[in-house]
């Protein structure tokens, strides 16, 4: 086993914060390959691995600061093929010198007669300590591509191409940090739910418990939105520095149909229903381990640039952890667009106490029949409304979606 | 003496940059090309540091950034085995290369202890973010010279909600030209250059 400390980054350094780790217990890195990432005083470091081996042990977890040369995690160089305690000057061209050639192979003699024949050897001098290991290892050298001086092979020839055939290191499994007791059968494991995921976790057990859930799914032809977006896809970005994408449109669209049937965007308290004079629609965005719902306020008063920034910015903010409670509160209706993740169509949970949430499909070329029967290409996504059925009927939510498609499909906004 | 080259790369798309830059830091890497100081300007965009993923992540230092026209970004890609290895003094570094050359133009700039970054009487006007890999540098500074400052609403700079400010804003009339050429000159005598020449780009790298 190999220790892996905090390296000194420098000389005023006493300790370092582990940012990232870019391998998994278990993983198999290389010498020199990048095996974690430090940070001390807005500078990120990627740390090498010493040597190479199967990452056994993880003892710092992400987002830990520890000082310098605390042990970080150990390495196992078992599996490796190549674990000969070979002192790096026995490489060096003096040592070499000194050491005697070695005598005419004895091996596969009568001795031994299974071992295998002197492997054939390349032109070109080959150091005693190459020779050894290839013998050791039964590797024939003509297989290999020597980068030393004048094409000789080195060790570290021997041990890259050691480690290419070896097998790979059995999938082992993963063990998170902090680590939790290792269980004895090595095939599961027990951690805690992170906060954000009880919340989560809990959030979703009450919605499914208190509103019966209906999904209703229309297919919505953005052909036109999508010709505009590419219109204008350029001239967005030069002038705004956004990229701007279907969800502005959606977002729009959805504020004029939650106009048009305010029912949809009202909420349950126990018997009571609240009809919300604003628009606030959430939009939910996917994290790390887990998701949120920042809100863009009075979404109805917002043009499509003026939404994609909204939109932009609360998930950007979402991502770095930078957002205001209020941000998050105050919802009236809630989107999702997992068709950012290539889902067509979804059945989401709907987010309390809100009625309904618009889950959006990926926007897929689609031959389509149109007028005339004639087929045509079209950009399609499958939208679906998951209302709750003790406010809201069928028909009131597809007349809903019947809104928001004809906002879409005819689509006569300008956009800048 | 050590040797660096002065890289003038006009306005150019983030992505764009980011990419010449890897290019380069691999090379640098390779000893293939001397210590590098690039000098640019970036069209509109948002950055996120480590801290997050969507617009465009970075591997630098630091959290969510704005850049756009008027802010005089450098990336010194420099190999710090050759110089000292410490990537806090490194920062120093930086941060006195930029407090030197606001002072030719008679701005009184500082450190804030316990932050990365100068800041001036009006705010912080320059911000820092550093990516090392194999003690080779990336990413770096961005001065705002005549930035728009009010494209730093959208964001929390830095993740510290303290205003920005720039030269303009500062009362400061140095053009751009001037400030390029007072950081290279302080650039060569902190980390100890012959002098910092400028060079072309390869035609290929564009």
């Amino acid at each position: 086993m190999i220790d892996v400390v905090m390296p000194q980054m420098g000389e005023s350094i006493v300790e370092g914060t582990l940012t990232k780790w870019l391998k998994r217990p278990g993983d198999w890195v290389e010498r020199d390959e990048m095996l974690f990432e430090i940070s001390t005083d807005k500078v990120d470091t990627e740390i090498p691995a010493p040597t190479a081996g199967t990452l056994a042990e993880v003892l710092v977890g992400e987002g830990t600061t520890v000082a310098v040369n605390t042990v970080v995690a150990r390495l196992d160089e078992a599996g490796h093929a190549v674990s000969l305690p070979v002192p790096e000057a026995a490489v060096a061209a003096p040592a070499v010198a000194l050491e005697p050639p070695p005598p005419p192979e004895p091996v596969g003699q009568a001795v031994s007669p299974a071992a295998p024949l002197p492997p054939p050897e390349p032109a070109g001098p080959l150091s005693p300590l190459v020779r050894r290991m290839a013998r050791e290892h039964g590797i024939d050298l003509t297989l290999l591509k020597g980068t030393g001086a004048g094409g000789r092979i080195t060790k570290q020839d021997l041990e890259a191409y050691l480690a290419q055939r070896a097998a790979p290191p059995a999938p082992a499994p993963v063990i998170e940090v902090p680590p939790a007791p290792r269980p004895a059968a090595g095939r599961t494991r027990v951690e805690p739910m992170s906060v954000m995921r009880q919340k989560i976790a809990e959030h979703m057990v009450l919605s499914k418990r208190v509103s019966p859930h209906v999904t209703t799914v229309h297919k919505v032809d953005l052909t036109q939105v999508a010709k505009l977006r590419e219109r204008h896809k350029a001239e967005v970005q030069a002038r705004y520095g956004l990229t701007l994408t279907y969800l502005p449109f959606i977002t729009r669209a959805a504020a004029a149909a939650l106009r048009a049937f305010p029912i949809v965007n009202a909420s349950l308290e126990g018997t009571n229903v609240v009809h919300h004079e604003d628009v606030n629609i959430g939009v939910a965005v996917a994290l790390e381990g887990g998701l949120i719902v920042p809100v863009i306020r009075n979404a109805d008063e917002k043009s499509v640039i003026g939404l994609q920034r909204a939109i932009a910015d609360l998930a950007s903010r979402a991502r770095s952890k930078q957002l205001k409670p209020e941000e998050v509160q105050g919802g009236t209706f809630s989107i999702t667009n997992f068709g950012s993740y290539g889902s067509l169509f979804g059945t989401p949970i709907i987010n309390q106490p809100q009625v309904a949430i618009l889950g959006v499909g990926v926007v897929e070329k689609t031959p389509v029949v149109v007028e005339e029967d004639a087929i045509a290409i079209r950009s399609i996504s499958l939208m679906g409304l998951t209302f709750d059925h003790r406010l809201l009927d069928g028909a009131l939510a597809d007349q809903f979606m019947g809104k928001l498609k004809a906002v879409l499909e005819s689509w006569s906004e300008e956009v800048l | 003496m050590r040797e660096c080259q002065l890289r003038e790369l006009g306005r150019i798309e983030y992505g764009a940059a980011l990419a010449l830059q890897g290019d380069l830091v691999e090379r640098r890497k390779r000893g293939e090309i001397p210590d590098q100081l690039l000098i640019l300007e970036h069209p509109h965009v948002i950055t996120l540091g480590r801290a997050g993923v969507s617009f465009y992540p970075t591997d630098r230092g630091g959290d969510i950034t704005y850049h756009g026209p008027g802010q005089l970004v450098g990336y010194p890609i420099l190999d710090l085995k050759e110089w000292k290895r410490d990537v806090v003094a490194y920062v120093r570094a930086v941060e006195q290369i930029l407090i030197d050359a606001l002072a030719e133009f008679g701005l009184e700039a500082r450190r804030e202890p316990g932050k990365t970054g100068v800041w001036t009487a009006g705010g912080k006007i320059a911000a820092i973010g550093v990516h090392i890999s194999r003690w080779v540098t990336s990413h770096g500074f961005a001065l705002n010279v005549t930035t728009d400052l009010s494209y730093f609403r959208y964001i929390v700079p830095c993740g510290l909600a303290a205003p920005v400010t720039s030269l303009q804003a500062e009362g400061c009339r140095a053009g751009w030209d001037e400030m390029v050429a007072a950081i290279a000159r302080n650039f060569a005598r902190v980390f100890g250059y012959r002098s910092v020449e400028a060079v072309p780009l390869p035609q290929e790298a564009l």
